[in-house]
């Protein structure tokens, strides 16, 4: 089960309605090992494509270095299908490499950048093998 | 001659859970040699051999103390005692 709040939830949907027609990505990084997602951030698409996304590699470095300074890791990594269900590719899940993580797939085929509902998603993904879970949204994540 | 290479979560399993291991190593490939020796595995996750030659796998970025290996020699990029490589998948889809 994915547990998120309204404003990482409603800050990932508008990062992919603003991204539309292109793939939005990016990660929800939280303390090691406590599956809390807390800290937003959102990545470039290096590739700015509707069919394909990919961190930069220079981003991607500067983003595991900020997440080991602050013993972090990534909770939820997320991206946007802009014409296709929100459910994982066979290339997402090729790909997929942060076993421990949430994999949210967001689909803006329905309403582009416009208001408006999308399909929000959320995944395991472990050698090969994808987990639908449910999503929790709540107003704030419980207090530790 | 000791460079600590830094591991992602997917590939600990060839490390025993380990985040950083060091290894020894003229250039990246000669360090990549070296890990296999080590932690047998790792090097296939790591080269792809194409027309007889290996290269580093598409969806694999390294660094060698802050800089992409791909802007400087790739696997042959030359390494010192004392830096530091670090190895990220690819954060992609589509």
């Amino acid at each position: 089960m994915l547990t998120i709040d309204q404003t990482t939830y409603d800050g990932i949907v508008a990062h992919a309605k603003r991204d539309h027609p292109d793939e939005a990505c990016g990660i929800v990084a939280g303390p090691e090992g406590s599956d809390r997602a807390e800290r937003l951030v959102e990545m470039v698409n290096a590739a700015g494509s509707p069919t394909f996304y990919e961190f930069d590699s220079t981003d991607l470095f500067q983003l595991y270095k900020d997440m080991d300074a602050r013993d972090e890791e990534p909770i939820v990594v997320y991206h946007s299908h802009t014409a296709t269900e929100a459910y994982p590719s066979v290339t997402d899940i090729a790909l997929a490499s942060e076993p421990g993580a949430h994999y949210v797939l967001v689909s803006t085929r329905e309403h582009g950048n416009n208001d408006g509902p999308v399909e929000f998603k959320s995944y395991r993904i472990v050698d090969g093998v994808v987990t639908e879970e449910e999503v929790v949204v709540v107003p704030e994540l419980a207090r530790i | 001659m000791a460079i600590e290479v830094r591991i992602p979560t997917i590939l600990r399993t060839y490390t025993g859970g380990e985040k950083a291991v060091p290894a020894d190593g003229a250039t990246l490939s000669a360090l990549i040699d070296d890990l296999e020796g080590n932690h047998p595995g790792i090097k296939d996750r790591l080269i792809d051999i194409k027309d007889g030659k290996d290269e580093l796998r598409r969806f694999v970025n390294v660094y060698v103390n802050d800089e992409d290996v791909r802007f400087i020699g790739g696997l042959e990029a030359v390494l010192s005692d004392g830096d530091q490589v670090v190895v990220l998948p690819a954060v992609a889809g589509g």
